[in-house]
């Protein structure tokens, strides 16, 4: 028998870990990982809640976080590729069009 | 008293952790990718612990298959390298880490103090396809639909972002 807390605590340290990458890092295709990576934290947070409470729909909502996540993969790298394309760079601090 | 449950819970966690660890210390992305994938792995053993079985296999087709097929794919076509240090700013450095510390720190006490009453045990909410399936056909019909429109206008978007931009029509000389 494990704790609830202890995933709780485990996908709040995958969810930490996403947010750090997604600051530090500075290729762009690293950052889209970290999203991921916080996406994947999420998910086990919505497993062990379905568990907790006997609730099956947290596993169904897991199955579309994941469907979404598949799209926003697909767009994203789409999106990358355009940026690699104009820019020549996968440096974020390179991509400053938009900045003031 | 140690119970397989546990200890197999901590041997995923403990693979999952340091595949993210190791996905923020790697500086080139491929390698991050890799570490990815050993996450996504490790984090279906611990959906399997808790008995959803299905969300384990989806995790890793989905996942650590398909979209992490697409992002090594796309390293590989982008000719990606090892990543450009640039500072960071100071304020980030100052206040970032200890508040980040402050915060998970936080989080977790409260987790361990005040969730932890109940205990969830191996196999808690069988989630065979058997039992997904209905459930994801009947209740929940309508996001399935939508998520499918959903998926399709991806494709169209990702076709179109990806494709190569038009060039321009040859102008007519008179």
């Amino acid at each position: 028998m494990v704790p609830l807390s202890y995933y709780l605590v485990l996908s709040g340290i995958l969810f930490a870990c996403g947010v750090t990458g997604f600051l530090i890092k500075r290729n762009i295709i690293t950052i889209f990982m970290s999203i991921e990576l916080m996406l994947n934290g999420v998910n086990l947070s919505f497993v062990a809640f379905a568990a907790h409470w006997q609730v099956l729909a947290g596993q169904v909502f897991v199955f579309f976080v994941m469907v979404v996540a598949a799209a926003e993969a697909t767009v994203g790298l789409a999106i990358i590729i355009a940026v690699y394309r104009t820019r020549e760079t996968l440096n974020v601090d390179q991509v400053n069009l938009l900045k003031l | 008293m140690l119970s397989v449950h546990l200890i197999l819970f901590l041997a995923f966690g403990v693979v999952c952790v340091a595949g993210a660890i190791n996905l923020l210390v790697q500086t080139h992305p491929i390698n991050s990718a890799l570490s990815l994938i050993v996450v996504m792995a490790a984090l279906a053993g611990e959906y399997l612990l808790l008995g959803a079985e299905f969300v384990a296999a989806v995790q890793v087709i989905v996942y650590a298959g398909a979209i992490m097929v697409l992002f090594v794919f796309t390293i590989m076509l982008l000719n990606a390298g090892v990543e450009e240090r640039t500072k960071g700013s100071r304020v980030a450095v100052l206040f970032g880490i200890p508040g980040m510390l402050l915060g998970s720190v936080l989080v977790a006490w409260v987790f361990l103090r005040h969730s932890g009453t109940e205990a969830v045990a191996v196999g808690a909410l069988p989630g065979a396809p058997k039992t997904i399936g209905p459930l994801l056909f009947h209740e929940f019909l309508l996001p399935f639909e939508i998520t499918s429109i959903l998926i399709l206008i991806a494709i169209m978007g990702a076709v179109v972002l990806a494709s190569k931009p038009p060039t321009a029509p040859p102008r007519k000389v008179d």
